[in-house]
């Protein structure tokens, strides 16, 4: 068992995160403060809804976060968690992100290049388009479907590892080092997301 | 491309699946968590349990069926019947419910839709509604909403309640036509392609579910974001995946 600390910053329910983690064999706990974090061998930002929940993650935990990532621990956000690595969002223009991955989330348009309408929020399975290899994804097709709710998106990047598109395209797999994140929920993907979470575990080791 | 997803519904009474279930293979045909495992081995989308009988005595009951459906199954599961107070849908929630469904209850309290977006997310909140054709004391049709399983008149039109729910917080709509309930003559493609056009959350269209090309007409002609079901995969009269070979067929995106 490795001990993974999973934040809880009120942002959604995570018994379903939970009940993944104990399926590949992660060991969860909740820090109450960010001196509880010392202890993990990787770290988990969930979440979801708006950006503003993030206002909890103040800057101790952010800099004790931070410090974690550092030290090689890895962090993996989850939906709202993935749009928190970035610099920030347009849903909350006063807050930062923690800024590890360079660029802004904003709303979805809504409609693709073809002014062909999507609806907003994009609620449930899309595709995963390969963009470049990352442990994150190893052993996931290209092409394999995963289950999203959300509005707000990150853009396409270097970092990007697999791209989804909704209208446009946004970045639904990010990993810069031991930084990973998905837009999506991989506690409600199936074996796909299983095995997301089971590659995240290779990476804490 | 985002794909248009099936839901399997369970109607559950005291922890047993009721309808008449007929799979080969499985142990105990009313057993929930055993049909939401076929059901995810063929490749359900998202599965709901309705609480068919659901009273105050009996929410143990169905927390503990919601445990064992939630244990071993990673794909969306939705709660709905008798969740009628943020309690209820607290006991869901912590029971492993992904989302909650509320039909008369919402009617009666719209500000319950907020509370629990407030809580736990809008997308954890389904507003089902119940509606029929009808005509309107100034001889308009409209769509008119029942409660009560159907018994008792809301007095409102069913474009017009979606939209105030996805106002309240509302994540998506399961809109179900008690016209074609249990028919098998198709969904209603008029009344879920008025409610779909007129809100930007999903729209999950049930009842009338009898073919296969009728999941083809409310995904084209019914603008559905998704469709539910559930004699047609109990009797095993189709399977999720045949449904979801003849949908790919037809070119609509499907996860499979």
């Amino acid at each position: 068992m490795t001990r993974i600390a999973l934040i809880d910053y009120k942002a959604g329910n995570l018994t379903s995160v939970r009940k993944a983690l104990a399926a590949v064999g992660a060991e969860v706990f909740t820090p109450e403060t960010p001196a509880d974090l010392a202890p993990a061998r990787g770290v988990i930002v969930p979440g979801v809804g708006h950006f503003s929940a993030t206002v909890a993650l103040d800057d101790e935990w952010r800099r004790t976060i931070l410090g974690l990532v550092g030290a090689g621990r890895p962090l993996l956000g989850i939906c709202l968690g993935l749009q928190w690595l970035f610099e920030g969002s347009d849903e909350s223009p006063d807050l930062k992100g923690l800024g590890v991955l360079s660029g802004m989330c904003r709303k979805l348009r809504g409609e693709s290049a073809d002014g062909t309408a999507v609806k907003v929020p994009h609620v449930g399975w899309n595709s995963l388009e390969r963009l470049a290899d990352a442990p994150i994804v190893d052993g996931v097709p290209d092409g394999a479907q995963v289950y999203f709710t959300h509005s707000y998106v990150a853009p396409v990047t270097a970092d990007t590892v697999t791209a989804t598109t909704h209208g446009e395209r946004f970045a639904s797999i990010v990993q810069r080092g031991v930084v990973a994140g998905v837009q999506f929920h991989p506690e409600k993907s199936g074996e796909i997301g299983l095995t997301i979470l089971r590659n995240y575990m290779k990476m804490v080791g | 491309m985002l794909s248009k997803r099936i839901i399997a519904c369970l109607d559950v009474r005291d922890g047993q699946v009721v309808k008449g279930i007929n799979f080969e293979g499985l142990r105990s045909a009313g057993d929930p968590a055993e049909l939401a495992r076929r059901y995810n081995v063929e490749g359900i989308d998202e599965l709901v349990i309705l609480d068919i009988t659901a009273t105050l005595e009996r929410r143990r009951a169905l927390a503990d069926t919601i445990q064992a459906v939630a244990r071993e199954l990673f794909i969306p599961l939705a709660v709905g019947g008798g969740i009628r107070t943020e309690a209820d849908a607290a006991l869901a929630v912590e029971a492993g419910a992904d989302k909650v469904s509320l039909n008369s209850a919402a009617l009666a309290h719209p500000e319950l839709l907020t509370t629990l977006a407030n809580r736990y997310g809008s997308q954890a909140v389904v507003c089902a509604i119940d509606a029929k054709h009808a005509v309107d004391a100034q001889g308009r049709k409209i769509y008119a909403v029942y409660s009560r399983s159907g018994t008792t008149s809301a007095n409102r039109d069913a474009v017009e309640w979606a939209k105030e729910a996805e106002e309240r917080g509302a994540g998506e709509i399961l809109l179900t036509s008690i016209d074609r309930d249990g028919t098998k003559i198709g969904f209603d493609c008029e009344m879920t392609a008025a409610v779909s056009r007129a809100v930007s959350i999903p729209v999950i269209a049930s009842g009338g579910a009898g073919k296969l090309d009728d999941f083809v007409d409310v995904f084209t002609t019914g603008a559905a974001d998704a469709a539910l079901a559930a004699s047609i995969f109990h009797y095993a009269e189709t399977s999720v995946h045949a449904l979801k070979a003849h949908l790919r067929a037809h070119h609509i995106p499907v996860r499979i």
